[in-house]
């Protein structure tokens, strides 16, 4: 896969050739069992170990390529956990370098305030409690069911078939993927959905 | 944009007019240090404040916010007196020499066929005079009193350096100075490119303001080129995607428009939409809508979707407005006649005007789903925030969810950014918790209404029932299989006229062109068509190389249209075919076919003495200088004052704010005036802050953790305020108290011979995340909208300010 998951990737390169480096300045000086305990006592670079996988600042759409180190090798039982982001060399556009944005995307990946479980706020309560997805999503469900049978308008005025949903509305992501952006087109328009926006204009 | 980030390096000028790019596109804007550096290229900037943009200028101008059409119309007033004009372009490429109908006129601020009753225009005369043959007249010499470049300079001749000085407050030196750096790339060897974001589009001209800048840049044969173009610069890392694949009001995906009311049938949807040529000869492409139109409805509904059933045409909602923006959703919420609301990574409650509506018509919803990676203040509206975010949870109905969502280094897909280029992306690691994908989330709504629908009926399921859902695993469907429905491919056998087989069934399209109107093939983006066909996925190739190093880099990703990089390049060759800079050609006439290191934007064989415009998707294919009846105010941009000026209009002082504006009855009362409020507010964003999202990333809490003004020197003098001090700042709408940076980078302007300050506000403060709470400035602007785009007027409103006392801890 070209650009995907790396085959030959710059880190192992970064590793190899550190791991050389190691032996061969060590053994050049000469410092016996002081050299070894120094050669113990340097840590491995911190991204030695990680997965290197391609891709794109969140923020603005200069789109700069990023790469981001994660814990693990993929295997099945590894729990990735994303532990580095910097620019991509290779982009043609950024080149490697990242704005104060960009070069703190991994505070944002992690921050405290990521939620974490569906939540629902029930009328005139003062809090959220936590919930399934399949209680969030039958109740969403169900509420939207209710308005658009109740509210769509299927003929105008002058008997022409316009279905049209105007009772709820919709603001899609601009962060989001094109793939998802078309799902979200289908569903919303299948429905009947008008009231229907994105960040453009903000 | 028209061109490509790196190809702002073959610029000979850069206008950054209407953004701040050093700022807040720091790594697109290194391209304009490559020009300066390596092309010798003159940076101007024109600006209300001395960005840090301005900061690496070779010119500055001050610009009072909301006054660029006056600067700009100034402008072409100059290029014309001046002659500095591509003269061969303008006659070939624009519609300059096109003759426009009699009735066509202009006065005291209104264009012909306005009526005030209705408040609205005829927009009947803003139109060409038609020969017998149903084409367009034309003036070759450019002589005829009704051709568009007579028209045009007739409208722009009362834009006198005097009056651009007397209504900007930009000194009349700066602004000619301006004009003589823009007038030196009307040499077809040389490029301006125009950079520019939210700064020309938050205004009640904000369409406009653009089309002013565009007109400029083909008086100077500067579209089309290497090194020109129109840069709109853009804000969020996907917002090109969303709108391409049609995530508004009255859009589908590919630019094809939601039928209208009017329209009860495809015949009738389609007759103002395949439009013919409006001049001999021109490829009119948009002549192929119905191929985009039938194939992405086999796209959408497959079996359903039949020629008797006008391809499921009534499957489509049809709109009674020209569209359900965001103000006009508010509005309406607000009123009680929206009960449901889903908010899919999106933040309305810091976004959009007027706070104060915004949170009482959230109120008013019977349910809101908010899907986000992040806490957001909107899902917390109901939330008492004392000052920053009033409110009384017992009295609040509204029952709202909030779904934990995947970000972008939790999913595989692609993205669309500023210069066309779709990037795909891989997934680095799960998400916290129990997130879910955005895509996971929208099936699973989907398929428990399908699952309804089926058991127990209801309002017209058959959309519902009938859309497309083969995928392999319909809870959540990949990113791959979803790309490559919007790449599309053939339902059946598609043969070529001489009966040779194109495509076999079931496979990708190559592109586009294969497209069929008879059901043949299904196309989900006819746009993207080409980003992933028989060779595989276009968006995830990674070769950068890039000949003669010109900045296209055409087989990194995969740029739509048909992965040309530079739009309506074939305006890069004179009308012969011969590159206008031949040291930077982007395609040539070669004797027998366009060819070059770009992908020709032109029928590849067409003949350059055929008389095919460059501008193929026009129906004259020519660039309009004249708009037609295609902007709602008028052909030409005219200086209108935002809807809360400091000052009357200086041209027509009766029709002040633009009578086009976007404006709700019930928010005229929200309007402050100049003598209580007689300062010019603006917003914006800093470099450390996107948004209100990076308020939730530590680093950059603490680079800018809490929320500030930025007030000139000479007025926080006059009124007492010095560096650090607590203010309050107010409008019409609400106020804000936090700190004041005292600034030497604002200065007072002379606005018809009075001085006039503007305050500036970043905007990045609210209830949630790891820095300091504020009140957000859309505590402040206020619910006006640009009349075609109808974009919130963020940059220039009314606000007051005063020393205030230091908020109790």
């Amino acid at each position: 896969m070209p650009g995907g998951p790396m085959e030959l990737d710059r880190r192992s390169f970064v590793r190899l050739s550190g791991a050389a480096m190691a032996a061969s300045s060590i053994g050049a000086l000469g410092f016996g069992a002081a050299g070894e305990a120094l050669a113990a006592s340097v840590r491995p670079f911190k991204l030695a170990r990680t997965t290197e996988t391609r891709n794109t600042c969140t923020y603005c759409a200069v789109a700069c390529g990023i790469l981001i180190y994660s814990t693990g090798d993929r295997s099945k039982n590894a729990k990735a956990s994303i532990i580095h982001i910097e620019g991509d060399p290779d982009h043609p556009v950024n080149r490697g370098t990242l704005c104060p944005k960009g070069a703190a995307l991994l505070d944002v990946v992690h921050a405290p305030t990521r939620v974490q479980y569906p939540m629902v706020r029930a009328p005139g309560s003062n809090e959220f409690k936590r919930v399934s997805w399949d209680h969030a999503l039958d109740r969403i469900a169900k509420l939207m069911k209710e308005d658009r049978d109740q509210n769509f308008i299927a003929k105008n005025a002058t008997g022409t078939a316009v279905n049209r949903w105007t009772s709820t509305g919709m603001l899609a992501a601009s962060a989001t993927s094109n793939e998802t952006a078309f799902l979200t087109w289908k569903v919303a328009r299948a429905f009947g959905m008008v009231v229907f926006d994105n960040q453009a204009r903000v | 944009m028209t061109n490509t980030w790196q190809d702002i390096k073959n610029a000979n000028v850069v206008l950054v007019m209407g953004g701040n790019a050093a700022e807040a596109h720091p790594c697109g804007f290194k391209w304009v240090v490559e020009a300066k550096q390596h092309n010798h290229a003159k940076l101007v900037v024109v600006d209300p404040r001395f960005t840090r943009t301005a900061s690496v200028a070779d010119y500055y101008a001050p610009i009072r916010p909301g006054t660029d059409i006056a600067f700009l119309n100034g402008v072409m007033r100059y290029l014309i007196e001046k002659g500095a004009i591509q003269h061969e372009y303008v006659a070939s490429f624009t519609n300059a020499s096109l003759i426009v109908k009699e009735g066509y006129g202009f006065q005291d601020g209104l264009f012909s066929g306005f009526s005030p009753e209705k408040h609205d225009y005829d927009r009947s005369s803003w139109d060409y005079e038609l020969d017998d043959d149903g084409f367009a007249k034309a003036d070759a010499t450019l002589q005829h009193p009704r051709c568009v470049y007579s028209l045009l300079k007739q409208h722009v001749d009362r834009y006198t350096p005097e009056t651009v000085a007397k209504i900007c407050g930009t000194p009349q030196d700066k602004f000619l100075g301006v004009c003589e750096l823009i007038a030196t790339t009307a040499a077809p060897d040389k490029a301006l490119t125009s950079m520019y974001a939210l700064g020309w589009t938050q205004h009640s001209v904000g369409s406009q303001n653009i089309r002013a800048m565009a007109m400029i840049q083909l008086l100077l044969g500067n579209i089309g080129v290497a090194g020109g173009g129109m840069n709109a610069l853009r804000g969020h890392s996907n917002i090109q995607g969303l709108t391409d694949i049609g995530l508004l009001s009255n859009l589908m995906p590919g630019y094809l428009t939601l039928p209208k009311d009017a329209e009860s049938d495809l015949g009738a949807y389609m007759k103002t939409r395949g439009f013919k040529p409006l001049r001999p000869g021109q490829t009119s492409y948009w002549q192929n809508y119905r191929k985009f139109f039938v194939s992405l409805q086999k796209s959408l509904y497959g079996g359903a979707a039949t020629a008797d059933n006008d391809w499921a045409y009534d499957y489509l909602p049809k709109l009674d407005v020209p569209g359900y923006d965001i103000l006009r959703a508010f509005d309406m919420m607000y009123a009680g006649k929206i009960n449901g609301y889903i908010c899919q990574g999106f933040n309305p409650l810091q976004s959009f005007p007027n706070k104060k509506k915004i949170r009482a018509a959230l109120g008013k919803l019977k349910f809101l789903v908010v899907m986000d990676p992040l806490d957001t203040e909107t899902s917390r509206f109901w939330e008492n925030h004392g000052e920053k975010n009033p409110a009384d949870p017992s009295k609040i109905a509204t029952e709202v969810f909030v779904l934990p969502t995947t970000c972008f280094a939790e999913e595989d897909g692609s993205l669309t950014n500023s210069s066309r280029w779709l990037q795909w992306h891989w997934k680095a690691a799960d998400a916290p918790g129990e997130a879910r994908s955005d895509i996971a989330i929208m099936s699973g709504i989907f398929r428990r209404m399908k699952a309804m629908y089926q058991k127990d009926g209801g309002a017209f399921p058959d959309p519902i029932l009938n859309l497309s859902w083969a995928y392999t695993n319909p809870t959540e469907p990949g990113p791959d299989e979803l790309a490559k429905e919007i790449n599309g491919r053939a339902l059946v056998e598609v043969k070529d006229p001489n009966g040779a087989v194109l495509l076999r069934a079931g496979q990708q399209l190559l592109n586009f062109s294969q497209l069929r109107d008879d059901g043949a093939t299904a196309c989900g983006c006819w746009i993207y068509s080409g980003c992933w066909n028989e060779a595989g996925n276009n968006m995830a190739r990674r070769d950068a190389t890039d000949p003669r190093e010109q900045g296209l880099a055409p087989n990194w990703a995969f740029s739509w249209p048909l992965n040309r990089r530079i739009m309506y390049n074939r305006a890069s060759a004179d009308p012969s075919g011969k590159p206008w800079n031949p040291d930077k050609p982007l395609i040539a006439w070669n004797g027998s076919v366009w060819t070059g290191i770009d992908v020709p934007d032109f029928v590849p064989t067409s003949k350059p003495d055929a008389n095919n415009g460059p501008f193929i998707m026009l129906a004259e294919g020519m660039a309009r200088l004249f708009a037609r009846d295609q902007m709602v105010e008028g052909p030409f941009p005219e200086h209108y004052e935002p809807l809360e000026s400091p000052v009357p209009n200086l041209l027509h002082p009766k029709t002040s704010a633009n009578p086009m504006a976007r404006v709700f009855p019930g928010d005229r009362a929200d309007f402050g005036a100049a003598d209580k409020f007689p300062y010019v507010g603006t917003t914006y964003r800093l470099t450390e802050h996107f948004h209100f999202w990076t308020k939730h990333a530590k680093i950059n809490s603490i680079l800018q953790p809490e929320e500030f003004i930025e007030i000139g020197a000479a007025l926080a003098n006059e009124k007492g305020i010095g560096q650090g001090d607590w203010v309050k700042l107010s409008s019409n709408r609400g106020f804000v108290v936090c700190k004041a940076y005292v600034t030497r980078r604002l200065k007072p302007m002379l606005v018809d011979g009075k001085p006039v300050h503007t305050i500036g506000m970043p905007i990045h403060w609210g209830f949630t995340g790891s820095a300091r709470p504020g009140f957000g400035a859309n505590v402040l602007t206020p619910f006006v909208g640009d009349a075609n785009a109808q974009t919130p007027e963020f940059k220039a409103f009314l606000v007051n300010v005063e020393k205030a006392a230091p908020p109790v801890a």
